[in-house]
């Protein structure tokens, strides 16, 4: 076995054991009515179970890191593939952290499976292992993509601590727009399962479309979808015979690499996304929210409040620090100069904003509860936003993959 | 109360009844923490401790128009709407490329509308193709920064005297209205008192004591934090606006070709470089482990190194304009991406290349009817000469150069880049026969004779090419101030963040031991240092009013905040 491969069934290993660790929580919360143990002795074994799991997960994470950091002579986080799932394995490390002070099951029950989501999530990338382009040969790429990614991560936990908050408090029982938002967040959570679903599907069965088409560096090239066309290359030309598809054309300005390609990908995401929100209402007849409501009832709304702070406490003077001093170093040495407001520079900048403005809002003017909790919410959909969002439609120095 | 007082009018102090004297506007005595207005004394509800009851400029006085300005910039609801304004103009400007990133020969005022339509044109005209340079977009920046400084003096500067100020004992209202309050009934005070010090220390408490009452503090320096991070944000500004003033900031690209030495710009011509070799090398796409990936996502062709080898030179005499330069020396370099040359306060970086660029076009004089030749002459595509002697009488001017030729909209030629990616001439020959001239263009694969009757024509008779290295000279003056106010505002950030102001007071009244306990944040490890005290000295543990749900209603500041 070479040390890529080796690599490789490591990742897998810590992926199976993040999917049995999402069931061990779930039990321990869930699994008090049928227990014969009282509730507490049942919770507490079940979390320390479910801890030592992520733990022994983690491990196996951070064994694909080194593997595979050794089998390509470089810290592995170059591309998508390698970056996202290096913010998986962080978001299971801020995981142990906040567990370990405040040793609630419940932050199990969510952090973890977001891990899960985000690593199937980075999986679907072109995985091989590939050398650095002369842009990226620096050791900044070490310390600013790693600094970033653990700060995003840490700011990921407050996402799931508001998330658990507001999924905690709002009223279910009539509709408002604090329910219809939640149902969105619940939305899309589901559409990033369907993308992992739906790649995977395609790619199991060897599904593939081909174009030819003038790329955003404006040179002609072959581009390979994996799932059926929906949205085409811009003025590009099957060259697979008898496929489906396109039923139109990407537009002309998106001008991230590949583009249509993504493009393609987040429609049918959307759309199973629905399938999937759809068919789950149908089956449950509730709002998803009001049926994850009843594992929270013994979490303390102003527990989760306070965590959901403590991570942006924790997350954004790391995220600063990543995401922009040393973002900066780097780009004075690389770019000649260390602002040049490109687009993922600037969201950076957004995002650091926006979590001042939130850290400005609840200690200056009394913002908890709700309103702070949506906060937490809508910063993590920016730092998704410039993960996918600024890759996919904008051209920048930033879009390697 | 609060009476509206010109702005510079010496205010009558106020004095406590523990015989502080404390500042026109104060709300909590600096020293004893006694509310220093009769009706606030009466109140049950916590005090807000945000601010320490300091005097505030913004909120003692409100009547005239610099306190109206005043008051208006030192609002967080004012900060955080600045905030907001600038990360949504921020992101308009990424809607599309900013004008610095689009293709260097476009016509912004075409480019948006042909690449993006009615939005692109829209954008345009709106100017959000310069956003980050637009006056307005300054202006909000000018805005934050005069919010961020007038907020930090009007808070940080009252805030540093109350915490001086602050003394052991404190007043009973003080105590009574902290959120976390008790009072234990003891027999021994001294011994309990012992106790709870030792305890204290363990959990590394600064101790001060008056009267065998006891203040315990940790974490003070946490206070400063945010003012620290200000002052660090404010530095980094001051230090942007400087790069507009001369001599602190250069940046500049230059093209150099293989075996060319020519001056860096910038420099004053004190130093010039000179191109050996321009390498690009790619990864081997039969590379065992980087084979798949090379092929699969690269195409084959994916580049491992772009490296530049130079070598410095500088200037060594006077440099009289038009002589040549006697240059010295100082160092080869390879410059690479990330991998610059630094030399003073320059650094040289790589940016781009062009290889086999051409370089030198060489050409014939014939004569129509017979093609004989009347001599050659190379035209150096970089750096031109106007005319080229033949001898004889024969000698060709060159009167227009496209080094990058097309057709404008005009259906004029024009060049898109300044480097020879497609070379064009228009050429006036002049000879003996045709002493007025006559006039050729041409292009690669064209030669046309403008007004077709020439009598000589200019043929094609070689080309040089070579490597083209395009550099970046890159000079910051102000990089040094914003390291500085990064390093602070970074210091500012952790400890503002990472640490809290925990405060402990014991007091002895009437064979009691009264306890108060305050942080500005992290109640819930305050809570914990407590609990270890009064289980060390037997002492009430306090209620937490706002934990256990019996929402007491806080005390409520002029500006809506409220303690958290």
């Amino acid at each position: 076995m070479t040390m890529g491969q080796l690599s490789s069934n490591l990742l897998l290993i810590a992926f199976i054991i993040y999917v049995v660790d999402t069931i061990v929580f779930a039990i321990s919360l869930t699994g008090k009515k049928w227990s014969k143990r009282d509730e507490e002795t049942h919770s507490k074994r079940w979390g320390r179970l479910g801890f030592t799991l992520a733990l022994i997960g983690f491990l196996f994470n951070a064994g694909y890191f080194i593997t595979r950091w050794i089998a390509e002579k470089h810290v592995p986080v170059s591309n998508l593939f390698e970056f996202t799932t290096f913010f998986g394995m962080m978001m299971v490390f801020a995981f142990l952290i906040i567990y370990s002070i405040y040793k609630r099951n419940v932050l199990g029950l969510f952090t973890i499976p977001v891990a899960v989501i985000v690593i199937a999530y980075a999986s679907v990338f072109p995985s091989e292992l590939a050398p650095l382009i002369p842009a990226l040969q620096s050791y900044w790429l070490y310390i600013h993509v790693t600094t970033a990614a653990t700060g995003e991560a840490i700011l990921a936990v407050s996402f799931g601590a508001g998330l658990i908050y507001l999924i905690r408090v709002v009223d279910q029982s009539k509709s408002s727009k604090h329910t219809f938002w939640l149902e969105f967040v619940m939305y899309s959570i589901l559409a990033t399962i369907a993308f992992v679903i739906i790649s995977w599907g395609f790619r199991t069965a060897n599904y593939e479309v081909a174009f030819e088409w003038i790329n955003e560096k404006g040179k002609q090239a072959t581009l390979t979808y994996e799932m059926p066309a929906i949205a085409g290359p811009y003025e590009g030309e099957m060259i697979t015979e008898g496929a489906f598809g396109p039923l139109f054309p990407a537009p002309s300005w998106m001008n991230g690499a590949n583009a249509p390609r993504k493009l393609n990908t987040t429609i049918w995401s959307l759309f199973g996304g629905l399938i999937l929100y759809g068919l789950l209402r149908l089956i449950l007849r509730r709002r998803l929210a009001a049926v994850v409501k009843p594992l929270l009832k013994d979490v303390k709304p102003n527990l989760a409040d306070e965590i959901s702070y403590r991570a942006v406490a924790i997350g954004l003077p790391v995220f600063a620090l990543g995401g922009l001093v040393f973002a900066a170093i780097w780009a004075q040495q690389a770019w000649t100069r260390f602002w040049g407001w490109d687009p993922k520079e600037v969201w950076a900048l957004i995002t650091f904003l926006f979590y001042v403005a939130y850290l400005h809002l609840r200690l200056s003017r009394g913002w908890h509860g709700i309103n702070s909790a949506w906060l937490c919410v809508i910063g993590f959909v920016i730092i998704m936003f410039n993960l996918v969002f600024v890759n996919l439609v904008i051209a920048g120095l930033h879009s390697y993959a | 109360m609060k009476v509206g007082i010109n702005w510079g009018v010496h205010m009558e102090k106020i004095v406590c009844e523990c015989g502080h004297e404390n500042p026109y506007g104060t709300i909590l005595c600096e020293s004893c923490g006694k509310p220093l207005e009769e009706e606030r004394t009466k109140s049950r509800e916590f005090l807000t401790m945000r601010y320490e009851g300091s005097a505030r400029r913004s909120q003692t006085y409100t009547r005239t128009e610099i306190d109206k300005i005043w008051n208006f910039f030192s609002s967080v609801k004012i900060g955080v709407t600045l905030i907001v304004l600038t990360f949504i103009a921020s992101a308009i400007g990424t809607i599309f490329p900013q004008q610095m990133y689009i293709p260097p020969n476009a016509d912004p005022a075409q480019f948006y509308e042909a690449q993006y339509g009615w939005p692109g044109k829209l954008y345009y005209l709106l100017g959000f193709n310069d956003l980050y340079g637009s006056w307005w977009f300054i202006i909000l920046i000018a805005l934050l920064g005069l919010s961020i400084i007038i907020a930090s003096i009007d808070r940080g500067i009252p805030l540093r005297r109350a915490l001086k100020n602050q003394s052991v004992t404190r007043h009973d209202i003080f105590m009574k209205r902290q959120r976390l309050y008790s009072t234990t009934a003891v027999e021994s005070l001294d011994d309990r008192m012992n106790k709870a010090k030792a305890a204290l220390r363990q959990k590394h408490y600064k101790i001060r004591e008056q009267d065998g009452n006891i203040f315990a503090e940790k974490g003070r320096f946490s206070r400063w934090g945010a003012y620290v991070n200000h002052v660090g944000l404010i530095i980094i500004m001051i230090g942007a606006m400087l790069r507009f003033f001369p001599g602190m900031y250069i940046d500049e690209n230059f093209w150099v070709k293989e075996g060319e030495t020519r001056f860096i710009p910038g420099t004053d011509h004190e130093y010039y470089i000179k191109n050996h070799d321009f390498i690009l090398k790619l990864y081997d796409k039969d590379n065992e482990r980087f084979g798949k990936a090379i092929m699969e996502e690269a195409g084959g062709v994916l580049p491992k190194n772009y490296q530049t080898n130079v070598t410095l030179y500088q200037r060594v005499d006077n440099g009289i304009l038009g002589s040549e330069p006697e240059l010295e020396k100082v160092k080869k370099a390879k410059i690479q991406v990330n991998h610059p040359l630094t030399f003073g306060d320059y650094g040289v970086y790589q940016v781009d290349f062009q290889l086999n660029a051409f370089t030198k076009m060489s050409f014939t004089l014939n004569k129509k009817s017979t093609g004989k030749s009347f001599g050659e002459f190379t035209v150096n595509l970089i750096d031109p000469k106007q005319v080229y002697n033949l001898g004889n009488g024969y000698k060709v001017k060159l009167l227009s150069y496209f080094p990058d030729f097309y057709f404008n909209d005009e259906g004029e030629p024009a060049t898109k880049l300044p480097i020879p990616n497609n070379p064009a001439f228009i050429f006036k020959m002049i000879t003996p026969e045709t002493p007025k001239g006559e006039t050729s263009f041409i292009a690669i694969r064209k030669n046309i004779d403008i007004k077709g009757d020439n009598e000589y024509k200019l043929s094609f008779a070689g080309v040089e090419t070579k490597d083209l290295s395009a550099l970046n000279v890159h000079k910051d003056k102000t990089l040094w101030i914003i390291i500085i106010g990064g390093i602070l505002f970074m210091v500012g950030v952790v400890q503002g963040l990472y640490w809290q102001y925990r405060r402990i007071w014991l007091k002895r009244k009437d064979g009691e031991i009264w306890l108060a306990g305050s942080t500005n944040k992290n109640w819930f490890g305050l809570k914990k240092d407590i609990e270890k005290i009064t289980a060390t000295a037997e002492l009430t543990e306090p209620d937490d009013p706002l934990e256990k749900g019996k929402q007491r209603k806080e005390d409520t500041n002029d500006d809506g905040t409220t303690e958290q």
